[in-house]
């Protein structure tokens, strides 16, 4: 059964076609790579997907449902979550605080309670330990190295118990240990039924990650299947290697 | 252990001491008309009250969500007129009943707030703060214009009570100014530890995260701004009671809305006690500054000289840079890798 379902996605920016009539579907309980050269659209997927910016046309639907024109903060009270492709966290916050920001269902109640509940600070600290960075709950966000900041921002992401979580970059910018780490992470919230979509440009991270990865290739869908089988596909070999 | 059980000792030792200033300072507050009952120091206590609810107030969305505000002196006019007219058009008696109707004031400011703020926060950064200041030119020119409701430059008279004289009458403006700066402070102080405080902060840090982690910036940034204006409306409805004339020119002054603005910034954006010491110490130059040179409007020279200071010296403002020095002072060596919640400038 899919969760999320992109049916013939469209953008534009001026002249530019960005997005061009995109389908994909995300397997419930799935880790699928959304692959493709610079410039393919993939960003602008998540972008369009999780409301940050309007599509032209197409629909996306969550669990059977059109969320397309929602905005962002509902998208994630509904269930998806999202991270950036330059780790974003709360810099004049602690990474503790950035842990608890996150709302699903944001009401009066935000308004009267304590931005520290003793059941959400406790499952803060737990993410943070779950990510190995629990010693740095009480530091500034702004003072925490890359690596940390990414690990933060995926701990952050997962508080509100999203079903789908959006990776944009996951590996960007961080170092082979820090990478198998993130890859684990990533592995153990699957395995407790989080569903995850991912843009990556390591290959070897998407092949050994993903169960299902789709191709993009200027805006439009040249591939999908197992890790395996796209990566033979004489479509993306030309796609990569402008062949 | 042994560190465990200082630090333990330390930080109930800060607690206490902290609690203590906090009781020194509220019975000063309360007793100050007792034992300085002059009208000149009642007359000072009561504007630098109104300063210290003001600058709380205003901290409350500039300083919690980082969208810079130099409008509110509009909602300080719509509080004054919205009470100077009620307790005209109601006929209260003058005396202590009119002071009821400050709420009513405030609730009134909201809902203007709400219009304004429902178009204003449309835009960020530099574009809020120009619109902010054109609602107030906006503001001031409707209190000029519409003369059959506000009595336009001529003024609008808001009736005061006679029977009280000498030193009496500013005493019942000092508590109702001080009674509001204590509401100002507490909801500043709860919104702060609250979870939709931290959904503000969130928002001064990256609007674009808040939304993609579930935080209804909009809802959010409007409910900080009706709130903050709602207050300084309630304060303008006792200063609009406390001058008796009501003139679009001093109520809805761009002087007020810049000063709340610069003492934040002199105390300490979004910290809570920031804007109280910035109030005291901004409101007794000026007085000091009017007393020695005239009452001209050369304390705007002192405001900016105040202003570039706190650019070049004290970005931050005085608390979080008093609060860095402490914990340089108590962790001499390298703490700023971990520096904890509990010493950051939240107080």
């Amino acid at each position: 059964m899919s969760l999320l379902e992109v049916d013939d996605l469209s953008k534009r920016f001026g002249g530019v076609v960005a997005v061009d009539s995109c389908s994909l579907s995300v397997p419930a309980g799935s880790i699928t790579g959304l692959i493709g050269p610079n410039g393919s659209g993939k960003t602008t997927v998540f972008n369009l997907v999780t409301g940050f910016i309007p599509r032209d046309g197409g629909d996306v639907r969550f669990k059977a449902r059109s969320i397309a024109g929602l905005g962002p903060d509902r998208i994630y009270g509904l269930g998806i979550g999202r991270t950036f492709q330059l780790a974003r966290i709360f810099p004049r916050l602690t990474a503790l605080e950035n842990m608890l920001v996150p709302v699903r269902r944001a009401g009066l109640r935000a308004l009267l309670s304590h931005g520290q509940w003793g059941h959400e600070k406790a499952r803060a600290m737990e993410m943070l330990e779950f990510m190995d960075i629990s010693r740095v709950a009480g530091t500034l966000g702004g003072a925490l190295s890359y690596g940390q900041r990414k690990l933060l921002e995926l701990a952050a992401v997962m508080m509100a118990r999203p079903e789908l979580v959006l990776l944009d970059e996951p590996a960007g910018g961080v170092n082979p240990v820090l990478l198998e780490r993130i890859a684990e992470h990533i592995r153990q919230l699957n395995g407790q039924g989080v569903t995850f979509l991912l843009v990556e440009h390591n290959m070897s991270f998407v092949m050994n990650l993903c169960h299902e990865v789709v191709v993009l290739h200027q805006g439009r869908v040249i591939a999908k299947g197992k890790p395996r089988e796209v990566r033979e596909d004489p479509a993306v070999l030309d796609a990569y290697l402008g062949a | 252990m042994t560190d465990a059980w200082t630090l333990g000792l330390r930080i109930g030792r800060g607690a206490a001491l902290k609690a203590l200033g906090l009781v020194v300072l509220a019975v000063f507050a309360l007793i100050l008309p007792v034992i300085a009952p002059d009208p000149a120091t009642t007359n000072i206590a009561v504007f630098t009250v109104m300063y210290v609810g003001l600058a709380t107030a205003w901290n409350i969305m500039g300083g919690y969500t980082g969208y810079i505000s130099l409008g509110h002196a509009a909602f300080f006019g719509i509080g004054a007129y919205a009470f100077g007219l009620l307790v005209i058009h109601l006929n209260i008696t003058p005396g202590y009943a009119p002071f009821l109707l400050v709420p009513v004031a405030g609730v009134l400011t909201a809902v203007f707030a709400v219009g304004i703020g429902w178009i204003a926060l449309r835009t960020r950064a530099a574009t809020f703060v120009i619109v902010t200041i054109a609602f107030m030119f906006i503001v001031q020119l409707l209190a000029e214009n519409l003369v059959k409701l506000t009595g336009g430059g001529a003024g609008l008279s808001v009736p005061y009570p006679h029977d009280w004289g000498g030193d009496f009458f500013n005493t019942p403006f000092y508590y109702a100014m001080l009674a509001l700066a204590v509401i100002a402070l507490a909801a500043s102080w709860w919104i702060r530890r609250s979870k939709f405080g931290l959904g503000l902060l969130a928002i001064r840090d990256d609007e674009d995260k808040a939304l993609a982690v579930g935080v209804p910036t909009r809802a959010f940034k409007l409910t900080a701004f009706v709130i903050s204006a709602a207050l300084v409306g309630m304060i303008g409805a006792v200063y609009g009671y406390y001058v008796t004339y009501l003139y679009p020119q001093f109520v809805v002054d761009p002087l007020i809305g810049i000063s709340m603005v610069l003492m934040t910034f002199l105390g300490g954006l979004g910290t809570l006690s920031g804007p109280v010491i910035g109030a005291v110490l901004l409101e007794r130059a000026q007085l000091e500054f009017a007393y020695r040179f005239g009452a001209s409007r050369l304390y705007l020279v002192l405001f900016s000289a105040v202003f570039l200071v706190v650019i070049l010296i004290l970005p931050r403002g005085i608390v979080p840079s008093v609060a860095d020095l402490v914990r340089r002072w108590r962790r001499p060596a390298a703490s700023d890798a971990t520096t904890p919640a509990e010493q950051r400038v939240a107080s």
